[in-house]
């Protein structure tokens, strides 16, 4: 299994991550090597076998709708890269949407 | 779908919108601050908001009953089993990295919410995708004018419960499309689902629009899709879709694309210009690797807990609108008039016409002259400063004859500007009920004054007998006119 | 009496009945981390003056009378992944480096209320990703049987101080092995309870499915004496249990009769090293002895544990990890310089683990779409190290669109037969015994360039978190070379009281557990 380096790139674009050209090489050749690793699951037949997402079978946990202390301003921002005591600074979001 | 009766333009507009609202609760959707509008910035926020390392979600059932009353409202299907997603993508407003959502296993699918032809000639289906439950992002503030300086986020809002409802492709008009949005936000501000308001960003829409034009070969031609944004009111999503509409048909004459061959736009609308305008494309946007958070549990219905939901959801307007009319003898429309100003003024208008036992009275005082005031001076039903009773005492006394509907408004106007009860403004006013004896003084004096106009009233014009009666409210403001002119008439035929 | 030799359960009796205070109890374990931890490096964070304050605290109460908690007096290190909000929480990370969170864990919360005192935070891989604990932004961990050889990992930092005596417990986690390996390769005991038994809120998420707290001691009753604690229903983890917690302690007395241990042929595939196939062996013979049955069970699918495990770990921490994205804490890659460490934000470098800026990468500015996504992508690209990246990585590659289907959900369907293969087997029997790992601890350094073999490491363990029942390691026996071999024992959800039971009655039997490494008496 090998993957293609300008796909591997695409990846670490879509995770947010910078890598540098050596890191991209390697990470191209281990990724193929554990993508290989774990294609060894293809062969088996799950057709008829339903996703266990999560080991637990409880359901319908809720909490009641009954207010909790927040934390304050100073606090929320404490550990923040940069801020103006009100609201968490980032470099200028023009235009690029969210989603939703 | 039945498509437009009338034509007017040389195509047919197809509207599908995306609804988000934000649903009543006093908690956010996985933790216990608050969601008050209007606090000043990252004043409710904890751990599990703010997404800080190790915070867990934990779902609000208010939330979760909500919109499920939304959904049954809206006639969907509630899956027995359901789920919670993460939508995964980079925002600072979005401090988790992902949207916890719904992807695969919605709790509610396939309903539908009529919405009256703008004309008023027949209701129309408009059907519902799907309606799910999600948490909201946080806010994201740049002043464009400093240019690239930094941005601002406010996460008071991250976390907030919404329902995203999406339609079918069925809506044919910007008007129609405004008519449906006033019938979904009726609907879920009669339930309590949400207040809707769109200047606090309660209520939020986007809409996907293209449109349908006949060639001259008989074929169908589809324009590509457009998804608008940033509409911030009911009229700029008409207005929105008005100008894309026209805006699609001149660049489809211009170059003939069709849907399918460029990828789907993004516009936003640009509210004081008039105009929408293509926004940035965003790379790789459509791969939110959704998969189900690990860190929620589903949620399973029963078909009891549906039906115990559907028992306590009340009236939808719908149905309140023709139970209304039957239940009070008034017309269809005045029925609309008062359940689309909402539930507390229909309690209301129920109240007084009970007490006055007349539905279409009570319907005729609260258009003309409770509506009126409000809307001329603001103000909610609730705080009224007539209460439905003294409405009622006030009608109830024109019934009587003590005074006649013009002399009421006056008497209305009295209390609503004094205070002071019904009572009290009438014997302020002097306004008494004048006896019979006094009436028929009184006839006889107007009687013995104008003999020309007793003269035409024995030749046989007995609308002559008008002119009594405006010289009977000058001697007696108290009068009441139907009272003077049939004791006039009486006594002048001698009987 | 020396406080560094006593069990934890011997702390504190000796705490409640006054022959031992706190304080004196604190300050020898502090003593013994001043003294050793240079060369082992278990330790990210120790704060001294604190840790001796809560024990006089502890004292006084007990002096005035006053009710003191069920681990009055008990020292407890706790691995850097879980949060406290009076001592920094890095996870092992630059991206966290001086972080400090405004609320405690709940099972820190937990320890505080039962007046244990937390001494410090231990070493890890980073983000609890890895075997080795030499992913770890801070320096590896040094096995104290062996200095030049690895603790195992993730929770290597929390193994190696209660093998060294640096602390007499410590909590660890576990979400393919991080507690049991470790232990099993630094001679100590760690339980890994049932998925949901402690509550997960304030463990630093590596992968939520398959994360979950347990202790790590020098005895199976000291981890009963722990997660008497720290197990439990906590309203703010959905995926919390709610059945109640046994008097794990007091449950330890039952004997062995009528106990059927399962043995798996597939257990002793190729790769297994002989001497601790020897060990394992050996521990059979001391089960039987106690009066356990010995049964052949089949776990056919466990085989694809590993592929398993290392689709849906990263694809979960590749969410899980969005949120270090320098905007609302942690480290911040200013676009056009290098990742910052704000002024007055503690960023601190403790001697000889500085945080280290990487030299400049070489990624052009004009490569990132705008000043935002650059941000994001160096803060990320700087701030991780390369197996939090490579996991990153894969997960973002096999949840991506054409390739969700052939992986993850894949993974999923696997990992229910895997989980199915437990079930059937525990109708069978009543626990599941085997190695921990295929080979006694291995040399810092020895797999650092082959990711692969590193996962390797994870063969035995990964299939207890995937089908979310419990396990605990424990030792029984050494190599020529000194190393010590571990055992693991596997229950069925909830059966923790008798995982803690056999393997207590195993160390009635034996003394492997007791036995110290030279380098640190």
């Amino acid at each position: 299994m090998t993957l293609a380096r300008q796909d591997v790139a695409k990846v670490a674009k879509l995770a947010r991550l910078a890598l540098s050209t050596e890191e991209l090489d390697r990470m191209t050749a281990e990724l193929s090597q554990i993508v290989g690793f774990v294609a060894q699951l293809e062969p088996l037949d799950t057709a008829a076998v339903a996703p266990l997402a999560h080991p637990l079978e409880t359901q319908n946990v809720f909490r009641d709708d009954v207010p909790a202390p927040s934390l304050t301003t100073a606090q929320a921002l404490q550990a923040a890269p940069r801020h103006d005591g009100e609201c968490f600074l980032v470099p200028a979001v023009l235009g690029e949407s969210g989603a939703a | 779908m039945t498509t437009q009766p009338v034509m007017p333009e040389p195509y047919v507009t197809v509207i599908g919108l995306e609804v988000h609202v934000q649903l009543q609760t006093q908690t956010k959707l996985f933790c216990g601050c608050s969601t008050r509008f209007g606090a000043p910035p990252n004043t409710q926020v904890c751990p599990v908001c703010l997404g800080l390392p190790g915070s867990l979600p934990v779902m609000n059932r208010a939330a979760f009953g909500l919109a499920m009353k939304a959904a049954l409202a809206l006639n969907c299907r509630i899956a027995a089993f359901t789920k919670w997603d993460r939508k995964n993508y980079f925002y600072p407003d979005l401090p988790k990295g992902y949207q916890i959502s719904q992807y695969d296993l919605p709790f509610s699918a396939d309903g539908w919410l009529e919405v009256a032809d703008p004309k008023g000639a027949f209701a129309r289906k408009v059907g519902i995708v799907r309606v799910h439950l999600e948490e909201d992002a946080g806010k994201s503030m740049h002043d464009e004018a400093v240019g690239t300086a930094d941005s601002r986020i406010d996460l008071n809002r991250a976390g907030t419960p919404l329902c995203e409802i999406v339609t079918q492709p069925d809506l044919r008009s910007p008007q129609e499309a405004r008519a449906w949005l006033n019938e979904l936000k009726l609907l879920l501000v009669y339930l309590g689902v949400s207040d809707c308001n769109m200047q606090e960003g309660s209520l939020r829409v986007d809409a996907n629009v293209n449109l349908h034009v006949p060639c001259p070969d008989g074929r169908i031609a589809k324009t590509p899709i457009v998804e608008i944004k940033n509409m911030n009111s009911f009229r700029s999503v008409e207005r929105a879709l008005a100008y894309e509409a026209a805006r699609q048909y001149d660049e489809w004459q211009a170059t003939k694309a069709e849907l399918g061959k460029i990828p789907k736009q993004t516009r936003g609308w640009d509210d004081p210009a008039g105009v929408t305008r293509a926004q940035r494309h965003k790379e790789e946007s459509s791969d939110y690797r959704y998969f189900p958070d690990p860190d929620l549990v589903p949620v399973t219905v029963s078909d009891a807990q549906v039906a115990d939901v559907r028992a306590a959801m009340g009236e939808p307007p719908a149905v309140l609108r023709q139970a209304l009319a039957e239940r009070w003898r008034i017309t269809a429309y005045d029925a609309e008039v008062l359940v689309n100003q909402g539930r507390e003024l229909v309690a209301y208008y129920e109240d007084v016409a009970t007490r006055v036992a007349d539905g279409k009275v009570a319907s005729n005082w609260l258009q003309q002259d409770v509506l009126r005031t409000l809307n001329e001076r603001g103000g909610m039903i609730d705080t009224f400063a007539i209460r439905p009773e003294a409405l009622a005492d006030l009608i109830g006394r024109v019934q009587k004859g003590d005074f006649d509907t013009s002399r009421g408004r006056e008497i209305f106007a009295e209390v609503l500007a004094s205070g002071r009860s019904v009572a009290d403004v009438v014997a302020s006013l002097g306004i008494a009920a004048v006896g019979d004896d006094e009436l028929v003084a009184l006839c006889r004096e107007l009687i013995a004054e104008n003999p020309k106009i007793v003269a035409d009233v024995q030749g046989g014009k007995e609308q002559a007998a008008a002119g009594l009666i405006g010289q009977a409210k000058k001697k007696n403001p108290n009068v009441n006119p139907g009272k003077v002119r049939q004791m006039c008439l009486d006594l002048i035929r001698g009987r | 009496m020396q406080p560094a030799e006593l069990s934890a359960t011997e702390i504190v009796a000796a705490v409640r009945q006054g022959d031992l205070t706190a304080v004196r109890c604190t300050e020898a374990f502090l003593d013994r981390i001043a003294r050793l931890d240079g060369s082992i490096n278990a330790f990210l964070h120790v704060d001294r003056e604190a840790a001796l304050a809560t024990a006089a605290r502890i004292d006084e109460r007990r002096r005035a009378g006053k009710p003191i908690g069920p681990l009055a007096g008990l020292p407890v290190a706790v691995k850097d992944a879980l949060c406290t909000a009076d001592q920094p929480t890095t996870c092992a990370s630059k991206m966290l480096a001086g972080f400090r969170p405004p609320y405690d864990a709940d099972t820190v919360a937990r320890l505080r209320a039962a007046d244990a005192v937390i001494v410090g935070k231990t070493n890890m891989d980073e983000f609890a990703m890895g075997g080795s604990n030499e992913n770890s932004a801070f320096g590896p961990v040094h096995n104290p049987w062996d200095l030049a050889r690895a603790p195992g990992g993730s929770s290597g930092g929390s193994a190696a101080c209660v093998a060294a005596d640096m602390a007499p417990v410590a909590i660890g986690s576990d979400t393919g092995g991080s507690i049991r390996q470790p232990a099993g390769l630094c001679g100590i005991t760690g339980l890994k309870p049932t998925y949901g038994r402690v509550s997960r809120r304030g463990l630093v998420a590596f992968a939520s499915s398959l994360d979950q707290i347990g202790p790590m001691a020098r005895s199976a009753a000291d981890c009963a004496l722990v997660l008497e604690t720290i197990a439990g229903h906590d309203p703010g983890d959905s995926t919390s249990l709610a059945a109640d917690v046994p008097h794990y302690t007091e449950l330890l007395d039952q004997p062995l009769a009528g106990l059927r241990i399962g043995r798996v042929p597939e257990h002793y595939a190729a790769g297994l090293d002989p001497e601790v196939r020897a060990g394992v062996d050996e521990a059979f013979a001391v089960f039987r002895t106690a009066g356990a049955t010995i049964v052949d069970v089949e776990l056919p699918h466990a085989k694809y544990g590993v592929p398993t495990y290392y689709l849906v770990a990263p694809c979960e921490a590749s969410s899980n990890l969005a949120r270090y994205d320098g905007a609302h804490y942690g480290v911040r890659a200013e676009p056009g310089k290098g990742v910052r460490a704000e002024p007055g934000k503690g960023v601190r470098a403790e001697p000889g683990k500085g945080v280290r800026a990487e030299p400049g990468k070489g990624v052009r500015a004009d490569e990132f779409a705008s000043p935002l996504v650059e941000m994001y992508c160096r803060s990320r690209g700087e701030g991780f190290g390369p197996e939090v990246k490579r996991r990153i990585m894969l997960g973002t590659y096999a949840l991506s669109a054409g390739y969700y289907d052939a992986y993850y959900a894949k993974a999923l369907k696997v990992r229910r037969l895997i989980r199915q293969d437990y079930l059937e087997a525990f109708e069978r029997v009543d626990l599941i015994g085997g190695p921990v790992s295929a080979t006694p601890a291995f040399r810092l350094g020895e797999k650092t360039g082959d990711p692969l073999a590193m996962y390797l490491v994870d063969l035995y363990t990964v299939a207890t978190n995937l089908a979310g029942v419990g396990g605990i390691s424990f030792p029984c026996g050494f190599t020529k070379g000194g190393l010590p071999i571990g055992f693991q024992l596997q229950g069925p959800a909830l059966a923790e009281p008798t995982l803690l039971r056999a393997a207590d009655r195993f160390q009635r039997l034996t003394d492997w557990h007791t036995r110290r490494p030279k380098a640190c008496a």
